[in-house]
């Protein structure tokens, strides 16, 4: 937390002061990045709530090439009656039971339990509707693609990629004290915030170059037309419904992604980096350590 | 201080334009505009694999006999309700006759034991609904190109309508349609046989489509009618088959 509370509050960069030390601001995220990082943030939005949408059409999971009522199933999430008449939701995982009533299979809809996999509030549209679901999912998903071939490249050519995404040497050595300084909360400062640190390289070169292409490939495999096109798909994800479940799964690791995202941004100052991923300028936190020799 | 208030301020305006943005997407999806955006994905995804997938080929997909499912699962309706098809049933299909009318030099027409004496294909294949489970099975038929051929194509033939058997509720019929690049694919068959044995009346006896680079809902069942045709659009509700007029997208190949 003493990293949190010693930060003070954004002022203009400006002339050093010695009586009380002036932020130093820097243009940290070019015009592409934040186009980039913006329009992503929507079309993820959009697909996650869209998906799950779809997902509610048939709210179970399989392995394999095929899969339906009598095949094995590795989640399953459904409204039961019990013997006294109630309804229940019941989600299964691996065969274990968990009652998940209000969130997974039976959960409010415009005032009535319903029997849903996941509920309104976090599905597009909110009701029961997988034509409009698809309808989103694939407009997003070309806006998706489109956007993420458009960083790539740019981050190739500019070298944002070799420059400020991929760790240097250093940065491998130095990764356990990155964690560590991750566990405790602490965020770099001074000369340090101006890059991205280890961890931060290391994720977001996962999510970027491993999560959301396998999306996007599991997604195509999930396609009959795109089967026939590129059989080898099929081969790669062990058959269309293992696609299915391999999206669904690699679907939650982004929004864990998302939550650790949004956990760091508000640890290390929001208005400063909502501030940083909009007009490009950021705050450099100052290291009081270099400007305050007895600090 | 301020950052903590900030913090805050950030988490209810966060949360406050999550609730902002789910009713605004309900109302967006209402929206005919909107909808009108949205579907120019489903003209990409339809040129796109166009592209890529042609009257000559590529297949889908086709499996080993172990990978048949035990019992192949039911979708759609399991039986058209109607006097004519109850009249059909109980002569055995007998008295069916398969109709090619429209767009054709020749219209013809078949009965299921003309339709067995023509050259058959026989394919296993996977069915995937737009749900998004999956089954797989064996279904043999005759290539809706070689009776397309047969019949000869008029000018301005583009597409092949579907008419099926099945009421799906106030008379409408069951039907859909696909374009020439489909209808003349290898694996385009009307199938007659599931598994080895007569289509089964919950499966769509006696004439189901295979179309297998689609999803479910163009597999039309208990087909009667084959109408070639310049365009879909006087057609029932104009998008070219039942589920398209509820929403759903015409090219169904993802």
């Amino acid at each position: 937390m003493a990293a949190i509370d010693s930060q003070p509050a954004i002022t203009p960069s400006g002339p050093p002061n010695s009586a009380t030390p002036r932020r130093e601001v820097i243009y940290r995220h070019r015009l592409w990045v934040r186009i980039a990082h913006w329009l992503n943030a929507l079309c993820l939005l959009v697909l996650l709530m869209s998906g799950l949408q779809i997902f509610n059409a048939h709210s179970e999971l399989y392995w394999g090439a095929q899969g339906f009522e009598i095949s094995p199933k590795l989640l399953t999430m459904h409204a039961v009656r019990t013997a006294s008449g109630h309804m229940l939701g019941l989600t299964t995982v691996f065969g274990h039971r968990v009652f998940t009533t209000g969130v997974f299979g039976l959960s409010m809809l415009r005032g009535h339990l319903v029997n849903r996999g996941f509920p309104a509030w976090i599905t597009l549209p909110s009701w029961q509707d997988l034509a409009t679901g698809r309808r989103w999912h694939f407009f997003f998903a070309w806006l998706f693609v489109l956007n993420g071939l458009g960083y790539g490249l740019w981050s190739l050519f500019s070298r944002h990629l070799s420059r400020d995404l991929i760790p240097t040497v250093a940065d491998i050595r130095g990764i356990g004290r990155s964690i560590i300084d991750h566990i405790l909360l602490r965020h770099p400062k001074g000369e340090a915030a101006k890059r991205y640190n280890v961890l931060q390289r290391l994720a977001y070169l996962i999510v970027m170059f491993v999560l959301l292409p396998l999306m996007v490939l599991t997604g195509m495999t999930m396609s009959p037309g795109l089967d026939a096109a590129f059989p080898q798909l099929l081969w790669v994800f062990d058959g269309r419904q293992s696609a299915r479940t391999i999206h669904f799964c690699v679907a939650g690791l982004i929004v864990l992604f998302f939550v650790v995202h949004i956990v760091e941004v508000i640890l290390a100052g929001p208005l400063n980096e909502l501030r940083s991923m909009i007009t490009g300028r950021y705050a450099v936190p100052p290291d009081h350590k270099a400007d305050d020799p007895h600090g | 201080m301020a950052d903590l208030i900030s913090r805050r301020s950030a988490l209810i305006g966060g949360v406050g334009a999550g609730g902002l943005l789910l009713s605004g997407c309900d109302q967006l999806s209402h929206s005919p505009s909107v909808k009108r955006v949205l579907d120019t994905a489903a003209v990409v995804n339809y040129r796109a694999q166009r592209l890529l997938l042609t009257d000559k080929g590529p297949l889908a997909p086709e499996f080993k006999p172990a990978d048949i499912a035990p019992t192949f699962r039911v979708n759609g309706s399991a039986y058209p309700g109607t006097d004519d098809y109850k009249r059909l049933m109980d002569a055995n299909f007998s008295t069916y006759r398969l109709v090619v009318e429209g767009l054709v030099h020749h219209p013809l027409s078949f009965s299921l034991d003309d339709l067995r004496k023509l050259p058959s294909r026989t394919q296993i294949t996977r069915h995937d609904c737009v749900e998004g489970w999956s089954c797989i099975g064996q279904w043999t038929g005759v290539q809706l190109g070689l009776l397309l051929k047969a019949a000869g194509l008029a000018p301005g033939a583009a597409y092949v309508v579907f008419r099926c058997a099945d009421d799906m509720g106030g008379g409408n019929l069951y039907y859909e349609s696909v374009d020439l690049a489909d209808a003349f694919h290898p694996q385009t068959i009307l199938s007659y046989a599931l598994n080895g044995q007569p289509l089964p009346v919950a499966h769509g006896a006696p004439i189901r489509l295979r179309v297998e680079r689609q999803l479910g809902y163009k597999q039309a069942k208990y087909v009667m009618r084959l109408q070639v045709t310049d365009s879909f659009a006087r057609i029932a509700g104009g998008k070219g088959g039942y589920w398209e007029d509820q929403g759903y997208a015409w090219y169904a190949g993802i």
